[in-house]
């Protein structure tokens, strides 16, 4: 499979996209339920949610936790850094196991970053690190209130 | 605007942490993981479905990988929209099916006048762009300033990690 190609998706494989973004049935033989609404086999299911994740079509399939409901912390964090020492404080930056992705953006805060820690007190601190180690001001900005995570995306 | 936080006991967060890498993909995959964990499958379903119910586990399914499905283009758009007004605009914008996430955010002024972000995949710049103009119609005279700032690179991703 071409991996920069979507169309090399069969409508199959678009119909498991599509169809199991939420909702996936908690029962002794959910591929099996699932399977039979996508007119496929639970093996057929199975293999092709196996092929889309190695190719990278999902990143991830199974249970999205919500890691705030769990007592940890969380926050997205912006940094303003010079293009010439773009990729040692990249390295720094992704050096904290607490900074979950972390990507590269067109603007003067040009690197944007996801801080998830155990407990709320721990954003501050890997904050106050990520400023002593670089040098630089991070831009912190936590969410006050989620409008929507969106499922609907359609292929 | 906090969420309320619960109770998590170490059962449930072990089998939070035995699906890190995602759901078995084997016919009974919460038996596989009660076997992980020395639960039945019965068990594991039964603390899954109260999980969903309480919001610890947002949903169980497919996470797609927009750039690899042809939308190349991700614009974070960011908004400076009033206060009394982004509660009800933000739930409006949540809801266009070219946004997958959208948040209210502190401002920092005067260097960061934002205080909205709508993340917008399109495959292309121009439909990044032209979602953002459907965007700013729903916001109106409530906008006073806007930003689209494109993703570049991936530098890490890993998810978020629970230890147990």
């Amino acid at each position: 499979m071409n991996l920069n190609n979507p169309q090399a998706l069969d409508q199959h494989d678009k119909d498991i996209i599509n169809a199991l973004q939420g909702g996936f049935p908690v029962c002794e033989r959910p591929y099996l339920e699932a399977a039979k609404k996508l007119g496929l086999s639970e093996d057929d299911l199975i293999k092709r949610i196996e092929a889309l994740l190695n190719s990278g079509a999902l990143s991830r399939f199974g249970p999205l936790i919500n890691a705030e409901r769990m007592g940890g912390g969380l926050t997205l964090a912006a940094l303003a850094v010079n293009e010439d020492d773009f990729d040692r404080v990249a390295e720094l930056v992704n050096a904290h196991p607490q900074v979950a992705h972390n990507y590269e953006r067109e603007h003067e805060y040009n690197m944007w970053f996801v801080i998830a820690t155990e407990t709320p007190e721990q954003v501050e601190q890997i904050i106050k690190k990520i400023e002593l180690e670089t040098g630089l001001q991070v831009l912190n900005v936590p969410k006050l209130e989620e409008f929507f995570i969106g499922l609907r995306f359609d292929l | 605007m906090t969420a309320e936080i619960l109770e998590i006991d170490v059962v449930d967060r072990a089998i939070i942490a035995a699906t890190q890498g995602g759901l078995p993909l084997v016919p009974r995959p919460y038996d596989a993981i009660g076997d992980g964990v020395g639960l039945s499958g019965a068990e594991v379903r039964a603390r899954m479905q109260e999980m969903l119910k309480s919001g610890i586990i947002r949903r169980i399914g497919a996470v797609p990988n927009h750039y690899k499905l042809g939308f190349s283009a991700n614009g974070m758009t960011v908004w400076d929209v009033a206060d009394e007004q982004i509660s009800d605009l933000g739930k409006k914008v949540g809801a266009l099916e070219f946004v997958s996430h959208c948040y209210h955010r502190p401002r920092h002024a005067p260097h960061w006048p934002y205080n909205m972000f709508a993340m917008v995949h399109g495959k292309n710049r121009e439909e990044v762009e032209s979602h953002a103009q459907e965007i700013a119609k729903i916001l109106g005279s409530a906008v006073k300033g806007s930003d689209i700032i494109y993703s570049k690179r991936i530098l890490k991703k890993t998810g978020l990690r629970i230890s147990v």
